[in-house]
């Protein structure tokens, strides 16, 4: 700890040798999504010069515009992006409302609401995922968004969350004075409760939309045509195939991973947050 | 406001969402311990009751004992790999953070675990490919004949460990990392005066106050582990026309059983097996802090 002190000669040296193992090791765990990205440009010689290079010799897009003529990967993207977003919006108001009731209003009834949401939160997707696939196809929802979607609008530790931040963050004091001033609670749920979450919300949000997006068991059984396959199936189907080579197989990975890797980017801080969140539960 | 506005409002807040949770989480969770006790083939109208039958058989068929195994054994080797190496990288961040670099740090490790698994897997297979990818090249170098990774049986299950190993580190890493951050710097300071190391400090004090959370990460770890599908599925399935060794694993035989051989009775028994082993984990890790509290 060199905190206060100047630190010491020893300890500089120190700090830079831990930094020269930890950039060695982050590019390590890095390398397989560069090399992959990096595939996707290179011309079939290139693909398996040795050894195999971080840029591509002559960047090419030919993998990229066969994957795109092959499959339906756009079609894939959209649906795996109208899933994720309408799956989102679901949690967030499931886990808002439900979140914020349980936190504020006591009663026996909604000690057992909470015990059972705690009881079956840790009961894994893949134990309930046969009665539930029953539960679409008797609704004639195989092969649709609202099928996957079925799998995605709740959310335990959601609730769980919000629950635990309106406890925190939002004294009693700040409602009882909006009902004396004549509020609903509808009012005060939307005017007040909301917007003091959106920090959580946001990281729930993102928590919540990387779920959906890179979900896999769920969608690999609900959808069977070509045109409804998530992005994560298609995909997973596509490399199965006897024609593909390598770079088109590189090149549909990357038009997947790519966007993913900017959005992350983008939302990293909100994500760190949720996940951070999540382990500090008990 | 009336006793009787507050309850409408609870109700009309509650109630969709009660109901959705009941229909999609409550009542498949109840369908699966019901099947589970009994035979249905999908097209039958009638599901007879056969008791613990499922689970009998269960505990004699080859195909599932080798799933459990291959599970347990990735789900246990990814822990085994995860967690001493998570906590090791936790403490050097925590070390540099004063570092310009500890963001990219952070993002590094953790940008595995939220990409998509299957362009990520995809990327491993090619590491993994016997004739065109670098590792068998690499291994080459250091005189090592090539090995076909994902076809030999045992080779192919550590291949879905590392796969597994790289994508759970990021979680364990940002988990250790949050813990570490709210360790008491008193004790790091009484340790110093002490006379211990920045390494003995690691040992004695780190380690041991990360107990409560290394036992919750472990848990989360585990339970990823065992249900560990789609890893399998891309690595271990077809190659470009060469068939690859299938790692059977537990949630692919229970797809298996339920929709090529329509065994929906016996896949939800298996399904049940799943949720013992997630309940067992979950109660000693309740056990353990417990234990600890008293302490």
């Amino acid at each position: 700890m060199s905190e206060g002190l100047r630190p010491t000669r020893r300890q500089i040296i120190v700090g830079r040798l831990i930094d020269a193992g930890l950039i060695l090791f982050c590019l390590a765990m890095l390398l397989p999504l560069v090399l992959l990205v990096s595939n996707a440009f290179k011309t079939p010689p290139d693909i398996l010069r040795w050894p195999p290079a971080i840029l591509p010799r002559d960047p090419t897009l030919d993998n990229m515009r066969a994957v795109l003529a092959d499959t339906p990967l756009l079609r894939w993207m959209w649906n795996s992006v109208l899933f994720a977003l309408l799956s989102t919006a679901a949690i967030l108001t499931t886990s808002a409302v439900t979140g914020y009731v349980l936190a504020k209003f006591r009663s026996r009834v909604l000690n057992v609401v909470f015990a059972i949401i705690l009881a079956t939160a840790i009961v894994p997707f893949e134990v309930y995922m046969i009665p539930l696939f029953f539960n679409v196809q008797k609704l004639g929802l195989l092969n649709s968004t609202a099928g996957l979607l079925v799998g995605y609008l709740v959310m335990s530790f959601g609730i769980f969350l919000i629950r635990q931040n309106v406890i925190a963050s939002i004294p009693d004091e700040l409602l009882e004075a909006a009902r004396v001033d004549g509020a609903g609670e509808w009012w005060i749920f939307w005017r007040i409760v909301v917007p003091l979450l959106r920090g959580p919300l946001g990281a729930l949000g993102v928590l919540a939309f990387f779920q959906a997006w890179t979900a896999f068991a769920w969608p690999l059984i609900v959808t069977t045509t070509k045109e409804s396959y998530t992005v994560e199936v298609g995909l997973a189907l596509f490399q199965t195939g006897f024609t593909v080579d390598l770079g088109r197989l590189s090149a549909a990975a990357t038009v997947v991973l790519v966007p993913t890797i900017i959005v992350f980017s983008l939302l990293r801080r909100n994500f760190v947050q949720g996940v951070a969140t999540s382990g500090l539960k008990d | 406001m009336t006793a009787r506005g507050r309850w409408s409002f609870i109700l009309a807040a509650l109630l969709p969402t009660l109901a959705i949770y009941a229909w999609v989480r409550l009542y498949p969770i109840g369908d699966v311990l019901y099947l589970s006790l009994h035979e249905w083939n999908i097209i039958a109208k009638v599901r007879p009751f056969v008791g613990l039958e499922n689970f009998v058989e269960l505990s004699t068929d080859p195909l599932f004992l080798e799933a459990l195994r291959n599970t347990a054994i990735i789900a246990f080797g990814v822990l085994l790999v995860t967690i001493p190496l998570a906590m090791v990288l936790a403490a050097l961040i925590h070390a540099r953070t004063a570092s310009r670099l500890s963001g990219f740090y952070e993002t590094a490790i953790f940008l595995p675990h939220v990409v998509s698994l299957v362009p990520a897997a995809m990327a491993w297979k090619w590491i993994f490919d016997a004739r065109l990818g670098p590792l068998n090249a690499i291994l080459s170098v250091f005189g090592v004949q090539p090995k076909a990774w994902l076809f030999d049986p045992v080779l192919s299950i550590l291949c879905i460990v590392v796969l597994c190993a790289w994508q759970a580190l990021g979680f364990a890493v940002l988990i250790f990392l949050v813990g570490i951050k709210n360790l008491p710097v008193s004790l790091y300071e009484a340790a110093k005066l002490d006379g211990a190391g920045p390494v003995q400090s690691f040992f004695y004090v780190t380690v041991p106050l990360l107990k409560p959370i290394t036992l919750y990460v472990s848990v989360v770890t585990l339970v990823a582990g065992f249900n560990v599908y789609g890893q399998a599925f891309v690595l271990a399935s077809d190659a470009q026309g060469a068939p690859g060794n299938l790692v059977r694993v537990l949630v692919l035989d229970m797809l298996e059983n339920a929709f090529r051989n329509y065994r929906v009775g016996y896949a939800a028994a298996e399904a049940v097996v799943l949720l013992v082993v997630v309940l067992v984990l979950t109660a000693i890790q309740f056990g353990a802090l417990r234990e600890r509290g008293r302490a």
